[in-house]
């Protein structure tokens, strides 16, 4: 190997963050757009489980709400001949960051799992990384979001509550990653598909979000991944995005456009 | 040069007491502005921020995908202002342009004042601000480092260096006439001179010396004056927003930061000669021609920029550019804004072509006002507004700035009118010894190179 092909292997080691050569694992999700009808399960799943607060009218209608997924509803045509289309959104988790690039204090970065994860206490809130993001998927405390005194029991102890000032975004729910990846150790075993269900998959009731590690070619995503229907939002951008989505399938036997 | 013959009947003597003049000799009506002015940077700037650091970024208008607003526009902003200052004192020290000698210690001036403000609004726009030393790379306990591929990063390195430079070379410049002035001053100015003129007294050495050290200083200062709006630029240009990510972007702002920073001299000289009417005989009409023609100059460059960047976003030919080229030039609005930034910054200046305008009081006064309304517009519309139409429509949103963010925007223009006042009582605006350099050596030498 010559020396200037080893200084270029350093130096895109470098370029990648994390500075990992391959992930333990690439948790990964797969949306079927064919099985999701756009209930919201998922939506209100994410708010009680990650701690999010409800901001109430005002600041939602000043497009402030917390929520990390989201369900995008676009309507396409005029009343009699209408078409809805919906496809719920969240944090990618991509390959290729935007974000991570951005952050001068390293608060986002790429760990080990493939995951995009977010440090609010290294956060700063210069909003460079939510900037950056093509998906809009990352959320900003503008205040102190308080519960009042009963409902600060429904608090998730295995979640962080923020305070102003920081980002935030969806996570794939890596408090259940952290918690199953200790089970597996401490059965002395690998993590095995089904292990980890993040909050949003566990609540949709048609079974439209699939979750695994793509490293793992056993795993239910692997093998939807491979699904003719299978598209990526925003890929021409080439972020590289952990979420994968299914096309829905009309009448007339197309596939919905991908917005 | 024949405009330096004006000069040329004055002694050092009278330079000295001309100059002297100005730090000394005004009425209370001076003070009263300079303290109404500080009072309302106090009100409009300092409590307005305190609440916004208690209470939260949401007392801000930002939103959404709408994350960098007015903050951000005001810093991108100032730092085009402290651009002449560097451009005066580091390209036309090296080319040795006489008009600069009379105006250069008032720009450096401005670039000193205005990166205040550019650091400010860093803090400012930040949503922990009590954290900011984090983005410096200091040592740690914990092993945490900044991210070094960040454009902000960059930022942090960039605007560091030029403050500390702009710093450096303005008081390298302050030294010999601080020990002029030293002999005229009384009080508490004559000690003040006497100890930061640090025992000058004028020797060959020390004139070898200083013209050195200012030499590799114009040297060191003059790439930053494409880098450090370059690196600005790239805060914008490194994202994949539409409206940001474009490779005119360098160019485009230090263009726009020039222009800007130039119509910000020339402002400040009109009004500085109206207060002091004896700097009219060392801000001649000559400098306003000079000047006059760099502002045309820069705007013909700016507005081939602007139709460039237009034109790279309908030729990439993305549905969201075509998005963003739609919400920028033809949405109620922005499309009035935009044509009253094409109006203020490429229609306006070209009346600068009539050599009489230059020197009139609408060439002086009015012009570079709109100028600067003009380049803080081009500001408005490429950073909140490129963020309200991004990729995905369901989260399109509008922005507007509240009463506090524009409140906190006019008090920093207040405290910057009124430490520059505050300037002006204390060092000279004049570069004592760089006019003296014009009139040339007395006794000797008459009849002017």
């Amino acid at each position: 190997m010559s020396i200037f092909s080893k200084v270029k292997d350093r130096l895109e080691d470098l370029r990648r963050p994390g500075y990992f050569k391959k992930y333990d694992h690439k948790f990964t999700m797969v949306i079927d757009l064919d099985r999701c009808n756009g209930c919201g399960a998922c939506v209100s799943a994410c708010y009680a489980e990650n701690n999010l607060p409800v901001v109430g009218k005002e600041e939602c209608g000043k497009s402030r709400a917390l929520n990390w997924i989201r369900i995008e509803r676009y309507v396409e045509g005029e009343y009699p001949d209408v078409k809805v289309k919906f496809i719920p959104v969240m944090c990618q988790h991509c390959s290729k960051a935007p974000c991570e690039t951005a952050c001068p204090v390293y608060a986002t970065y790429h760990n080990q799992d493939g995951l995009n994860v977010q440090v609010y206490n290294r956060c700063v809130g210069t909003f460079t990384c939510a900037t950056y993001c093509p998906y809009d998927a990352r959320r900003f405390n503008w205040f102190t979001y308080k519960r009042e005194k009963p409902l600060d029991q429904q608090y998730n102890p295995d979640v962080t509550v923020r305070e102003m000032g920081i980002m935030e975004k969806g996570t794939f729910c890596i408090q259940r990653i952290r918690a199953a990846k200790d089970r597996a150790k401490d059965e002395k075993r690998a993590l095995k598909d089904g292990d980890v269900t993040p909050a949003c998959a566990q609540a949709c009731p048609t079974g439209a979000m699939v979750f695994g590690d793509l490293n793992d070619p056993e795993s239910r995503v692997s093998k939807l991944a491979k699904s003719p229907r299978r598209f990526r939002l925003l890929e021409e951008l080439n972020t590289d995005p952990s979420v994968i989505y299914l096309k829905r399938v009309m009448k007339d036997g197309r596939g919905t456009s991908e917005e | 040069m024949a405009e330096g013959h004006q000069k040329s009947s004055m002694s050092y003597k009278d330079v000295n007491e001309d100059i002297y003049g100005i730090i000394t000799r005004s009425g209370i009506g001076y003070y009263i502005i300079c303290g109404l002015f500080g009072a309302g940077a106090a009100v409009l700037f300092i409590l307005p921020w305190a609440y916004q650091i208690y209470v939260g970024q949401g007392v801000s208008g930002l939103n959404v995908p709408v994350f960098w607003g007015i903050y951000l526009v005001n810093f991108v902003f100032w730092v085009g202002v402290a651009h002449a200052g560097t451009l005066i004192s580091a390209m036309l020290f090296i080319t040795q342009t006489p008009w600069r000698r009379a105006i250069s210690r008032g720009a450096e001036t401005m670039t000193f004042f205005a990166l205040m403000l550019v650091t400010l609004f860093i803090f400012i726009h930040m949503g922990r601000p009590w954290n900011f030393y984090w983005t410096f790379p200091y040592p740690t306990q914990r092993q945490l480092w900044t991210n070094f591929i960040s454009p902000l990063t960059f930022d942090v390195f960039a605007i560091g260096t030029y403050t500390t430079s702009s710093i450096v070379f303005l008081y390298f410049g302050l030294v010999p006439d601080l020990a002029a002035l030293s002999h005229t001053a009384s009080g508490w100015r004559k000690k003040l001179y006497e100890f930061l003129s640090f025992g000058w007294r004028g020797t060959d050495a020390q004139w070898y010396t200083q013209n050195k050290a200012c030499m590799f200083f114009s040297a060191f200062i003059m790439p930053l004056v494409v880098s450090v709006h370059s690196v600005v630029s790239w805060d914008f240009a490194l994202s994949l927003v539409p409206g940001y990510s474009k490779t005119v972007f360098a160019p485009y702002f230090v263009t726009g930061a020039l222009l800007s920073g130039f119509a910000g001299v020339l402002l400040m000289l009109s009004i500085m000669r109206e207060a002091y009417p004896v700097m009219k005989k060392y801000v001649t009409d000559y400098h306003y021609d000079r000047i006059g023609l760099f502002v045309l100059v820069l705007s013909l460059m700016w507005s081939y920029l602007t139709l460039m960047e237009v034109v790279t976003g309908l030729y990439a030919n993305t549905s969201q550019e075509i998005e963003h080229l739609k919400f920028k030039l033809a949405t109620p609005p922005y499309m009035q804004l935009f044509i009253l930034m094409i109006f203020c910054n490429t229609v306006l200046p070209l009346v600068y072509i009539v050599r009489k305008v230059r020197g009139s009081v609408f060439g002086r006064f009015v012009v570079p006002v709109l100028v600067l309304v003009g380049m803080w517009l081009e500001r408005y519309l490429i950073i909140p507004n490129s963020l309200s139409r991004k990729f995905l429509p369901w989260m399109w949103q509008d922005y507007a700035p509240t009463w506090v963010e524009i409140s906190i925007s006019l008090g920093t223009l207040m405290m910057f009118i009124s430490m520059f006042m505050m300037f002006v009582k204390v060092f000279p605006i004049i570069a004592l010894f760089e006019v003296k350099e014009d009139i040339g050596v007395p006794m000797k030498n008459r009849k002017h190179h």
